[in-house]
């Protein structure tokens, strides 16, 4: 119950940082916030009470004592290509601040090309 | 003005999320798909991680579609960042403690990855972890040594080739007349290192593609530095 | 109350304390430093949850890869906000 509550609270902290903030790297760190919180939402939903890890690992364990597999191999895949959407808007900032001097929102908005 | 708005915007979404998600039952059993996974791993597929057994084999395809995309990010940095006279990395070389120890300990990161996606049918791992970890052990010789250098060419035909890998074993099961990606191996004994049929050849191919990629991603950014 | 509830309400207490400092901070390095404490908090949490492939993954990816492309790019632009 308490992870409910932790990952929620995670996410709104990162949509925060995404909102309201002007500089663009604190926008990109707001992202991985709301990244990491999700992926706790996704792994406490499948908890089952006193289960295990779903490995074989000695010769008499039983199937209906294990964890759910399932929401595991779904965060495993998102992990990952969050680290590549992150690095491929840190070089677009790296390219900007080239360009403009600047890495404020608002005044990149204002210049033209 | 915007703080404002902002926070009264984030209020409500948080009441309504939180008093609908608190409604989800918290460590009820396993039911639907992932009870048949659970089930039926060792006879359909003969891994003993389950994990392991869904990733590649039950939703093979899938991370077909992962390693694209983590390829496609990893030649997009490297066509943003792109610069015609070539630089040298200019950053300090670090104190005598840290490169001596560096030099001792890099074999050993390099043993522990490599040992990690080879045994990831076994133990809990994989290729993408393995990867990482290799590509923390270079990450590690770039800070300590100003002139270590890795061989372009090599770094890029060995992610080739095991790419070509990954496709080949996929198309091998189209062959033998089954469908794409297919079990098509014998399954042994569940436990030894030789069992489950294509799920250690997969998981190699990845491993060695995901830190060969990573280690250019790396290499890549510090080499902007002026 | 038993021992890991208290731990895991402990643990739950420091990742808000951590994500809220790194929006906050005017530092930008010390923003990215509170990013790579949440990660490897949440890592903690994951292996209490009883899923030690996404604890691994997390704790090999968040950490050591996510920080050092963050400091790369601070380096090369502005390291204090406004």
């Amino acid at each position: 119950m308490i992870y409910y509550i932790t990952s929620i609270l995670l996410v709104l902290i990162g949509m925060y940082a995404v909102l309201v903030k002007k500089n663009l790297i604190k926008i990109v760190i707001g992202l991985s916030i709301v990244d990491n919180g999700i992926h706790l939402l996704l792994i406490a939903i499948g908890y089952v009470k006193n289960g295990t890890a779903p490995i074989f690992s000695k010769a008499g364990l039983q199937p209906n004592q294990m964890v759910d597999p399932v929401p595991q191999a779904l965060v495993l895949t998102a992990i990952v290509i969050g680290l590549a959407v992150t690095a491929v808007a840190l070089s677009l900032i790296i390219r900007l601040y080239d360009h403009h001097k600047t890495l404020n929102i608002n005044k990149i908005r204002k210049l033209k090309w | 003005m915007r703080k404002v708005i902002a926070i009264l915007l984030l209020i409500i979404i948080g009441y309504y999320s939180i008093d609908t998600i608190l409604k989800i039952p918290f460590g009820e059993g396993v039911k639907g798909v992932g009870k048949h996974y659970l089930e039926s791993t060792i006879k359909e597929t003969g891994a003993v991680n389950s994990v392991t057994a869904i990733v590649v084999s039950y939703r093979g395809f899938d991370t077909l579609g992962e390693v694209t995309v983590l390829f496609l990010a990893a030649t997009g940095l490297g066509a943003i960042l792109y610069d015609k006279k070539g630089k040298k990395r200019s950053l300090q070389n670090a104190s005598l403690i840290v490169k001596t120890s560096s030099k001792i300990i890099y074999p050993l990161i390099a043993l522990l990855g490599a040992y990690v996606f080879v045994h990831g049918h076994l133990t809990p791992g994989g290729g993408f972890q393995g990867g990482a970890i290799i590509a923390t052990g270079v990450l590690l010789m770039f800070i300590s040594y100003r002139s270590f250098e890795t061989n372009h060419k090599a770094l890029s035909i060995i992610e080739s080739l095991a790419g070509m890998t990954f496709v080949t074993i996929g198309f091998a099961g189209l062959i033998y007349g089954t469908s794409f990606l297919q079990n098509i191996l014998p399954f042994g004994i569940p436990g030894e290192l030789f069992s489950a049929g294509i799920i250690p050849l997969i998981y190699v191919a990845v491993g060695f593609k995901v830190g060969a990629e990573l280690t250019a991603l790396l290499d890549n950014l510090l080499k902007t530095i002026k | 109350m038993s021992w890991l509830m208290i731990i895991v309400v402990v643990l739950s207490v420091v990742l808000i304390i951590a994500a809220l400092f790194a929006v906050y901070q005017k530092d930008l390095l010390l923003a990215v430093i509170g990013t790579s404490a949440v990660s490897v908090v949440l890592s903690v949490l994951f292996y209490i949850l009883q899923a030690p492939d996404v604890a691994l993954t997390e704790a090999a990816i968040g950490v050591a890869l996510t920080t050092i492309i963050f400091v790369i790019t601070i380096k090369k632009t502005k390291r204090f906000e406004e």
